[in-house]
């Protein structure tokens, strides 16, 4: 099953490719799109058919791959990745159908590029085997460096050395902490680096290791700059992409690596972690509000948000420490699950702003926030949408972006007052950089002759935010389903953390 | 009952659903008819559900609709606390958006945005309904964020006019000051007594009233003082008071009906009924207790003030709200939580008929607003006139009027009291008795007196306006009118006094200013008569008589007087400065701090030292490196020669011996 959730989106790009090369055009976009849709529907398969209530690992796939060191093709996900890669097929099928007919230069090779790097997101998320998750983790860099490097903007190219050196970099480092791992455990099975038995000191660098991979990728300040320029260059879908999933990832190796592998490490450094979520928060914040370009504003969004996420998930140490143990500590596990949930909801969200400022650079090609004004009087219906994704992203209650940072602060006040405090200030910060976005871009007189003849929304562009809002609006109304399924996990997760002394 | 309450809350919602929707389809008959049929099945049921209470045939009502999330352990839910306070809110929220909703058919009647307006006007009612209705924090939140965003929405519903869309970004992002408040508040609450549902959280309360919190080290509070005025300041955000009232007057700018709405009758005083539902907390701290009374009185005088020299029809009667949710605040910061919901109401009915009627006003001059350019309207709009004179005298408190069985109670409440502040508030409350009749009496006669000052333009559209437009916006006028009257003289006893709200408002026994005052009530009539004996009423008078010489004797001496008073005028006039600290201060620095953030610490730090300053020292390196690969063969051949040397000198010479 998660196999071919991996290489059918694969082999899906290389015969879009293929036809691409025979007709132009449409063949290669039904092909690409009915791909999408397929491993999408695939995918729902395993919502349905997941066990709740149970944190071991699910629609396993175990095959040896290279004997001689032990490495395995071994795959299985649980209620923490089951999410992340619906949300991974759930935002590709977003994706073909935005760049329809809005990508006009090598269509079939962006659409192909697009399905590649679904496929090796899913591995990402379902790999079980270190050496296997190394090789998605890079794997997945390629197409998404050739997306920004050939659509791009005009900087196109300094953005995409940027990116690629910054994760670069981090994973160097996290491959020399897996293989120190082999040596430890003599597997290379996650799985098998849970509860290792290592010594604080041993924990901490490898610890320093991973989070150098992961805070590149989440991303954390202060190693957030590529993010910005990335998404600037990046085409529409490219955005899309890279904020609602490529961000998850590193979230994602903190909950599969850093916490279970090294609990003393994470415990002794969640001070650090904690403050730079917070500096994400209020810095990052505050940086988001004087942005001039649309899309550099809503990355600097994305970094506040994610601050969220790395605060649930290392809050839960000073948790314990107020409420006595693991026991009665409900805060510690809706800490996780509020982040978990945030990574959801941002990847809803994000992923909407990102395609509303391309509805307007698809009319207007600029990005810039003071080429736009009163753009409500010609697209009524595209403003309303606007509006409400910026409601979710400044965390409205009955959105998605409630959810998570609710329960964040919430559970982060168990921990320390002011750490609640502190993350609180996004209620103030999150509006003022959203809604003044808003009110110049949105409201206002119409501000120029390219604002006045702009044109609504097509059927197309309708169906896709559409299709977003509704997922918002379901998150936040009912998260009940998604808590539930990741719940067991967390758990069991916590008492990983706990357990070793 | 269950489906009464469900009933209640989502016939709204599906109207705003619809209408939002497919407005543009419906076209706008049909759609103020779904709206409005909406909100008329949400306000009957919520009368029924009231007169049940009254009658003492229905017992609280306390479950939960369905299961949000549960997380670690926590149910978090969205569920129906149905007590005689909910029902008195329903009532009094259903009942004015009923009003409104019909006015609307006439105030907007030429407006583009007609549908998305009463859609928009569903959609407040559905929310400050779970609001009002919630039995947990999660869903008082919801409901709280909700009437936020509505509010936001409807102040800026003129979104081409900058003015208005500043004013909506102005309210939203003040209101999320309060939030913040409120939000840790509520987290404090969960953390010490773990739920987010209103009953555990009380019990718990209750029976572990002494908790301390570490908030620095060496500086410990109570919890449950802390939690209060956290959750204070949410009120304070939502209920326009000082200092976070800045955004009521702004928030003008929005259509007349949702200024009697959203910012005069019900969302509002979201606050005043929060804090009177949060009772059993606020009776274990003094300390919080007098917080509310001292920014609640203060909001009420210094609010009051402004209101005097205000020429904008709309914004005089805004500080008068601002004003008068200082009352309800000094109510229950007195304890007497009955009387500051009875005020909450008889305020709704009342302040909702003046907004309405300034309205009418406005509309009939074409959308005139100041009122220096009015005058002599009575003969124009006798029922306007005549509801609004109700609802002046219901304001400043004329007896046997509603306004004067709630204030007086303030003021008699707040006088018994014996708390940090009482005095002060006292005080204040009193004066703010003229301040209040002088700034009523100074509008009504500006504008329905005196003489002519109306611009040709507006006389001609006045004439000219349809007949339906007057009926639709004159019906609610007249059905405000009534409660605004009688509705004092004949709840008083009941709500106040009585056994109305049962266990739903707690008093701790030395608190209960309202015992006290009981034993020298005997009925409507006699307290009427007893209005005499006090001060108060001299104090309205006084109001009176100072608006009816300065306005209508002797309107030439004002400029003289304001001279005279020159530093005091410029005060009021700058509304004490709060816009300017807010935003040339506050905003403005913000951004210049934002603004080094982002270019100094990302764009020079970050970027220009750490990550391009890697690359340009990985350069430089590199660039030294390759000097050294020349490419040419006696180089390299140099250098293998010079390095064969040293290996031999190494491995064959007895080179330790030269220095033997």
């Amino acid at each position: 099953m998660l196999s071919l959730l991996i290489w059918l989106p694969i082999l899906g790009g290389i015969l879009v490719l293929a036809a691409g090369e025979r007709s132009q055009g449409t063949t290669a976009r039904w092909l690409a799109l009915g791909t999408g849709g397929v491993v999408f529907l695939l995918s729902s398969a395993l919502y349905f058919g997941f066990e709740i209530g149970t944190p071991a690992m699910q629609f396993v796939e175990r095959l040896a791959w290279i004997p001689a060191f032990e490495v395995y093709y071994h795959l299985g996900v649980d209620g923490i990745s089951m999410p992340l890669i619906l949300l991974t097929t759930f935002a590709t099928v977003l994706v073909i159908i935005a760049g329809w007919e809005v990508i006009q230069y090598k269509q079939t090779q962006y659409l192909a590029a697009f399905l590649i790097m679904e496929g090796l997101m899913v591995g990402v998320f379902s790999a079980l085997d270190a050496i296997l998750f190394y090789v998605f983790w890079e794997a997945m860099l390629v197409p998404m460096f050739l997306i920004i490097g050939i659509w791009g903007g005009p900087n196109r190219i300094y953005a995409t050395i940027k990116f690629f050196l910054y994760t670069f970099m981090g994973s160097v480092l996290m491959l020399v902490a897996l293989i120190y791992l082999r040596y430890q455990t003599d597997s290379f099975g996650i799985l098998d680096f849970h509860g290792t038995a290592l010594a604080l000191s041993q924990q901490v660098l490898i610890f320093l290791a991973f989070l150098v991979a992961f805070a590149v990728k989440v991303p954390m300040w202060p190693v957030h700059t590529w993010l910005p320029d990335a998404h600037v260059e990046a085409p529409t879908g490219g955005s899309v992409i890279l904020a609602a999933i490529m961000l998850k990832i590193g979230a994602y190796g903190f909950l599969r690596f850093s916490l279970p592998i090294t609990p003393a490490a994470s415990m002794e450094l969640a001070w650090l972690l904690i403050a730079l979520s917070l500096i994400a928060v209020v810095y990052i914040g505050l940086v988001a509000i004087v942005q001039e370009d649309m899309k550099k504003l809503i990355a600097y969004s994305s970094v506040a948000h994610m601050g969220f996420v790395t605060l649930g998930f290392f809050a839960i140490f000073d948790i314990f420490a107020h409420t006595g143990g693991v026991e009665g500590s409900g805060g510690a596990v809706m800490a996780l699950e509020g982040g978990v949930v945030q990574m959801i909801s941002h990847g809803f969200v994000s992923g909407a702003l990102f395609l509303c400022v391309g509805v307007l650079y698809d009319r207007v090609h600029s990005r810039l926030i003071k080429d736009y004004g009163g753009v409500a009087n010609r697209m009524p219906i595209f403003a309303a949408f606007f509006v409400l994704f910026a409601m979710a992203n400044v965390g409205l209650p009955g959105t998605s972006g409630f959810v998570g940072e609710f329960m964040v602060i919430l559970a982060s006040f168990q921990a320390n007052f002011w750490y609640a405090a502190l993350a609180a200030l996004t209620l103030i910060l999150g509006a003022a950089y959203t809604l003044w976005l808003i009110k110049r871009v949105v409201y206002g007189e119409v501000a120029n002759a390219q604002v006045a003849a702009l044109t609504d929304l097509n059927a197309r562009e309708f169906i896709v935010l559409g299709v977003l809002a509704g997922a918002v609006l379901l998150l936040g109304i009912w998260p009940a389903p998604l808590i539930e399924v990741m719940e067991p996990s967390l758990q069991h997760l916590l008492q990983q953390v706990t357990a070793t002394p | 009952m269950e489906i009464v309450y469900l009933a209640i809350t989502l016939a709204p919602l599906i109207g705003a659903a619809t209408v939002g929707l497919f407005g543009r389809r419906l076209g706008r008959q049909r759609s103020h008819r779904v709206t409005i049929a909406a909100v008329s099945l949400s306000c009957l049921l919520s009368l029924f559900v009231l007169s049940r209470f009254a009658w003492g045939e229905l017992e609280p009502y306390n479950e939960t609709v369905y299961t949000w999330a549960v997380a670690g352990g926590l149910h978090m839910e969205i569920g129906f606390l149905i007590d005689p306070l909910s029902a008195l809110m329903m009532a009094v929220v259903t009942f004015v958006s009923l009003m409104v909703h019909i006015y609307t058919i006439g105030y907007m009647h030429d407006d583009a945005g007609y549908q998305r307006f009463f859609s928009y006007i569903n959609l407040f009612t559905f929310a400050m309904l779970m609001l009002v209705m919630a039995n947990n924090f999660l869903q008082l939140f919801f409901g709280w964020e909700a009437v936020g965003l509505v509010s936001y929405l409807l102040i800026g519903f003129w979104f081409t006019r900058e003015s208005a869309v500043f004013a909506s970004l102005k309210a939203f992002l003040v209101n999320r000051i309060g939030d913040i408040g409120f939000l840790l508040g509520i987290a404090l609450l969960l953390a010490y007594f773990g739920s987010l549902d209103y009953q555990q959280v009380f019990a718990a309360a209750q029976a572990q009233p002494a908790q301390m919190i570490t908030v620095l080290p060496g500086l410990n509070w109570s919890v449950i003082t802390f939690a209060c005025i956290l959750l204070f300041v949410g009120a304070m955000g939502k209920s326009a008071q000082i200092p976070l009232h800045v955004w009521l007057p702004d928030s003008m700018e929005g259509p007349t009906p949702i200024s009697a709405l959203i910012h005069a009758a019900t969302m509002v005083t979201a606050g005043i009924f929060m804090v009177a539902r949060m009772s059993p907390l606020f009776e274990l701290s003094d300390t919080a207790l007098s917080v509310v009374l001292i920014f609640g009185a203060l909001t009420a005088f210094l609010m009051g003030l402004v209101g005097l020299v205000q020429n904008d029809i709309k914004r005089v009667i805004a500080y008068s709200t601002l004003s008068q949710l200082g009352y309800m605040f000094v109510a229950l910061g007195a304890s007497a939580y009955a009387v500051g919901i009875f005020h909450l109401m008889t305020h709704a009915f009342f302040k909702a008929l003046l907004f309405l009627a300034a309205g009418a006003v406005i509309v009939a001059l074409h959308h005139e607003q100041d009122m220096r350019k009015m005058g002599n309207l009575r003969r124009y709009l006798p029922i306007t006139h005549l509801t609004m004179l109700m609802g002046t005298l219901a304001l400043v408190a004329a007896p046997l009027f509603s306004g004067y069985y709630s204030k007086d109670l303030i003021i008699e409440a707040v006088h018994e009291a014996h708390r940090g502040g009482a005095t002060l508030a006292y005080w204040l409350v009193l004066l703010s008795v003229y301040v209040t009749a002088l700034y009523s009496f100074r509008l009504y006669f500006l504008v329905f007196w005196g003489k002519e000052r109306i611009d040709p333009h507006a006389k001609e559209h006045m004439a000219h306006l349809p007949r339906y437009v007057l009926r639709a916006m004159e019906w609610p006028l007249i059905l405000l009118a009534i409660p605004s009257v009688v509705i004092g003289y004949l709840t008083v006893e009941p709500l106040v006094f009585g056994d109305f709200f049962g266990q739903a408002l707690f008093v701790a026994e030395p608190h209960d200013v309202l015992h006290e005052m009981g034993r020298s009530f005997h009925g409507s009539w006699s307290f009427a008569l007893h209005a005499v004996a006090g001060p108060a009423l001299y104090l309205a008078l006084a109001g009176f008589l100072s608006a009816w010489f300065f306005y209508m004797v002797r309107p030439g001496l004002l400029p003289s007087i304001r001279d005279r008073f020159a530093t005091l005028y410029t005060i009021l006039a700058r509304k004490y400065g709060f816009d300017e600290l807010y935003i040339d201060g506050i905003a403005a620095s913000s951004r210049s701090v934002a603004r080094l953030l982002w270019q100094v610490g990302d764009a020079r730090l970050i970027d220009g030292m750490m990550v391009n300053g890697t690359a340009r020292t990985i350069g430089r390196f590199a660039a030294m490196i390759r000097g050294l690969q020349t490419g040419y063969l006696y180089h390299y051949a140099f250098v293998m020669i010079l390095g064969l040397l040293v290996l031999l000198t190494w491995f064959i010479g007895d080179w330790r011996g030269w220095f033997v």
